[in-house]
């Protein structure tokens, strides 16, 4: 069975207590955050009915709001989820070369991840950063202005780190 | 007016280490708050209305008067949701306030608060922003250990518990009434209105729901008055502005400025966006966020009769959708003479497809049909006919949705034929040109293979 580790469920009771008795249910986004952290990075059938037992609602409702936003992954993904923005100011700036070079590089389709696991490609929409198109994020940091050359040295730090690049 | 720019909520974000509270406080920081806390609630409010400040986020509504309609029953507790989703494609304005000066967003915060009578209240921020969540989280508690938040603020009497709330990637969660289902963990779907959040909002008690950048120009406007804010500006669009300028201009970033700059000052001068890069001419603008219609060169910097365009609500807005456009969320792109105009409004209707939230069919169809069908224009395979379908489909999600991501979604797509037809019939005339071109955004590429 799945489970927070001590640390997670500190953090998941004091999320808890921000809202009034009985509307416990709101907490269900930032649970979400903190089990796909504590979880290899995607929310498994099992980690969604841990959380609804911990916040006492049917497995249902966590199914229903999981599948309905983006940020929440239902398939496993690599290390370093790469969400390179492809809205009309990233698009303007040349984030269709920057797509292009990175299938190219990692040698998968948007939407693949790589065989060791490493890396998953997903494109996004406008993540707040068209001041400096183009754009990826990778877990919690914006990687901005990005040129092919930044490219590279991003994807060499990730694999010299080799961590899962965590949100929350 | 240039070199005349007033900076309300931008005049401190050249400070180093502003976003900690001793160097906020340094700089007159929470000061507003003292001021705020021995006033009445009703004297803030009745500033804020004489203000005329209107709603940041992009609709534009005056703020004073959404504070007004709270309801106030004995014994229901009172919200105040600041929404800092900031979703709109164009706009990265609250990203940077939140970012450089937290604490003038939680003075905001504070203040608003104690005037709309909310003992608690939440600042929903995109998820995407994690790294923002975290600066907004210290900033808060240092806030609370210094006294500002928490019980007895102050020494006032006034106690107020603030928290930060992630959203999970939707931009559906910008419209208030979804912004709330999705704070009370639910998908985001928009509600039926009424009742209007004022009177049934956060867990079914009267909440008012404001942006990020409404609520930090509660402050300056406490300083100074709500008549002294007046003044600021031109006729109704009072104040300062956060703009968030980008695409192919030389200084891309956010700008605060007055209201009534004129947009080709805005664009051309080197205070501002400093000019279209690499010596290109402009094509065309979107003025106030992907939602808003687009305008050709001629139509952005001179209204049809001829008067210099001004960043403002009634300028921007002047002729109507024919000629005008909006200043919305102020999400400002700016598009050279290469750019596309119709792979670029695929890239919007694609996110519009995306982003809809598939309660309404005229929207949840209508924003998939026109993404299929603008595919098909960048594909090499739509005729003359498919334009008049796109018309078409769009005119039938204005107005029949509950919620307004369908006229979101409709608008640029009608702006777009409006403006730029002669641009889709090329597609349809070059079908063969098309498929060689690999950038679609290169226009010129197009027409050289063209040629």
């Amino acid at each position: 069975m799945v489970q927070f580790s001590t640390e997670a469920k500190a953090i998941a009771e004091k999320i808890i207590r921000r809202y009034p008795e009985g509307k416990q249910k709101s907490a269900l986004l930032p649970l979400l955050h903190l089990a796909q952290a504590e979880f290899d990075g995607w929310l498994s059938v099992e980690t969604m009915d841990y959380v609804a037992e911990l916040l006492s609602i049917k497995p249902i409702e966590v199914y229903e709001v999981a599948s309905f936003y983006t940020m929440f992954n239902l398939q496993p993904v690599g290390r370093y989820l790469i969400e390179i923005c492809q809205t009309s100011s990233c698009w303007a700036c040349g984030a269709e070369d920057i797509i292009e070079y990175l299938e190219g590089k990692l040698q998968i389709k948007v939407g693949q991840t790589t065989p060791d696991g490493m890396f998953t490609l997903k494109t996004v929409e406008c993540l707040g950063s068209c001041g400096t198109a183009p754009m990826f994020q990778i877990g919690d940091k914006f990687h901005e202005n990005l040129t092919l050359e930044k490219v590279d040295g991003i994807l060499e730090t990730c694999k010299t780190e080799n961590k899962r690049s965590r949100y929350c | 007016m240039l070199g005349m720019t007033k900076k309300l909520l931008l005049a401190l974000d050249h400070i180093e280490g502003i976003s900690k509270l001793d160097v906020y406080r340094q700089h007159g920081g929470y000061a507003v708050l003292q001021k705020a806390l021995k006033a009445t609630p009703e004297s803030l409010v009745e500033e804020v209305k004489k203000s005329g400040l209107r709603g940041r986020g992009g609709a534009g509504f005056p703020t004073g008067m959404k504070w007004s309609f709270l309801a106030k029953p004995e014994g229901v507790p009172r919200y105040l949701v600041c929404n800092a989703d900031e979703s709109e494609p164009g706009t990265f304005k609250d990203r940077y306030l939140m970012e450089r000066i937290p604490h003038l967003l939680i003075e905001g915060m504070i203040i608003s608060s104690f005037a709309l009578g909310a003992n608690t209240s939440y600042i929903y921020v995109r998820g995407e922003y994690y790294y923002i969540i975290k600066i907004l989280e210290k900033a808060i508690e240092e806030a609370y250990a210094a006294g500002l938040l928490g019980k007895n603020i102050l020494g006032s009497g006034y106690d107020l518990n603030l928290y930060v709330q992630p959203g999970g990637g939707a931009y559906i969660c910008g419209e208030e009434t979804a912004l709330l289902e999705s704070l009370e963990g639910k998908r985001g779907n928009p509600r039926i209105k009424p009742p209007f959040p004022a009177v049934a909002g956060l867990w079914g008690c009267p909440t008012v729901v404001n942006n990020v950048e409404t609520i930090a120009a509660v402050v300056p406007i406490i300083q100074m008055g709500g008549d002294e804010y007046a003044k600021i500006g031109i006729g109704k669009s009072t104040g300062t502005k956060l703009i968030s300028a980008s695409g192919h201009i030389n200084k891309p970033g956010v700008y605060e400025i007055e209201l009534g700059l004129p947009v080709e000052e805005f664009i051309y001068s080197e205070q501002y966006c400093g000019g279209i890069r690499n010596g290109k001419k402009m094509k065309a603008v979107v003025a106030g966020g992907s939602s808003v219609p687009i305008l050709p060169t001629e139509l952005i910097l001179k209204t049809a009769a001829g008067e210099p365009r001004l960043m403002s609500y009634e300028s921007l807005g002047d002729g109507g959708f024919a000629t005008g456009t909006m200043l919305g969320s102020g999400g400002f792109i700016v598009y050279d003479e290469d750019t596309s105009i119709v792979k670029n409004l695929f890239t919007f209707a694609r996110f519009y497809h995306h982003e809809s939230c598939g309660q309404c069919s005229p929207c949840r169809e209508g924003t998939g049909w026109m993404e299929k069908i603008l595919h098909k224009f960048i594909d090499g395979h739509a005729t003359l006919a498919d334009i008049d379908l796109l018309w078409d489909v769009q005119s039938k999600i204005e107005g029949k949705t509950i919620c307004p991501l369908g006229e979101a979604a409709a608008w640029p797509v009608a702006a777009a034929i409006r403006h730029f037809r002669h641009e889709f019939e090329a597609y349809v005339n070059n079908p063969a040109a098309i498929k060689q071109v690999k950038h679609y955004y290169r226009l010129n590429k197009l027409e050289v293979v063209n040629s």
